[in-house]
């Protein structure tokens, strides 16, 4: 996979987070501040805008710039959260060209480790951790045995989409929801579903 | 002198909470709102914090006193060890406590330590 994979992932992760938009933010109402779904948008339009004006040199150079973008432009704690973890993942893999499913698979696990870092959020917490780690232990997985990028990115939609659903009868420990307490019970996290979005997009864009 | 940083989701909230600090301890001391978004939403601009914390320092150090969620992710992306220091405090009392500590030119240890007892200070 090339810089233009990636360039697809985001283009892809745009159009999908903007039609999405009002269920993010209707999530993010039962249980938040109704601001996730606008919030992303916002970022990713940066990200977009960004990216008309520079055209990063590799896989890496790209998600750097979206993580910093999203970082500066989301106003929300996805920001900072989403942000870490594309900032995290090209470092991790640095200025190579070409990025294999297993490289691809490591530096997604260390994305998810610092977000977990930044957030002190564990598996559980009612987060995108819940949909973020078992994508990245699928996509491990698939990469381990020697699976085409089109099925390990289908194993971490799924499980990501999986995780995402499984928040519904959490009850939230971090973020906005936790001031909640047991009333956060029976709605699905906001941050974990635009997570299952996120990976769904890399499935859309791996099946090509 | 310690530089003091307060960064909340409203921008209002974060220059009121800094006016009533620096009234209380002192108008010597380095203090910055960084509060809403780059377009006066409700929200945290990493921008507007980064700003803050080159407006007040001094040298000495500076310390960050988020209100809650994605001002404290903010605030940790843009800490640095023994210079940048987040103090998890309450607000209001935080500042206050931080504030008047700085204003007796005490050092970043002592203002943290004196923003993180404002903790435990019990109104009744």
């Amino acid at each position: 996979m090339d810089t233009s994979f990636f360039l697809a992932w985001v283009d892809e992760i745009t159009r999908v987070v903007a039609a999405e938009r009002d269920r993010l933010t209707e999530l993010d109402a039962a249980i938040g501040d109704a601001d996730h779904g606008a919030n992303l948008d916002r970022g990713f339009t940066a990200v977009r805008a960004a990216l008309a004006e520079t055209t990063p040199a590799s896989p890496g150079a790209l998600l750097v710039l979206v993580g910093g973008t999203l970082i500066r432009k989301v106003g929300g704690a996805s920001g900072p959260l989403y942000g870490t973890a594309f900032r995290q993942l090209g470092k991790t893999l640095g200025d190579a060209g070409e990025v294999s499913p297993a490289e691809f698979a490591a530096a997604l696990e260390a994305a998810v480790d610092a977000v977990r870092r930044l957030g002190s959020a564990a598996e559980g917490d009612k987060t995108m951790v819940d949909a973020l780690a078992p994508a990245v232990r699928a996509l491990g997985a698939a990469a381990a045995e020697g699976a085409k990028a089109a099925e390990a990115f289908d194993a971490a939609a799924r499980a990501a989409e999986e995780g995402a659903a499984a928040t519904v009868p959490l009850q939230a420990r971090k973020g906005r929801a936790s001031y909640l307490g047991p009333r956060s019970v029976g709605h699905e996290d906001p941050g974990a579903a635009s997570t299952a979005l996120i990976l769904g997009a890399l499935r859309t864009v791996g099946a090509r | 002198m310690v530089g003091i940083v307060l960064i909340s989701h409203s921008a209002a909230l974060a220059a009121e909470v800094a006016a009533l600090a620096a009234a209380i301890g002192g108008p010597e001391v380095p203090v910055a709102a960084a509060g809403g978004t780059d377009d006066g939403g409700l929200g945290t601009s990493p921008d507007k914090v980064a700003a803050a914390i080159k407006a007040v320092d001094r040298g000495a150090g500076v310390i960050l006193i988020p209100d809650l969620g994605s001002s404290v992710l903010t605030a940790r992306l843009l800490e640095e060890p023994d210079s940048v220091v987040i103090a998890d405090v309450p607000f209001v009392e935080g500042a206050i406590s931080a504030v008047v500590t700085a204003g007796a030119d005490a050092p970043l240890a002592a203002v943290l330590r004196a923003a993180e007892e404002a903790r435990e200070i019990r109104k009744l």
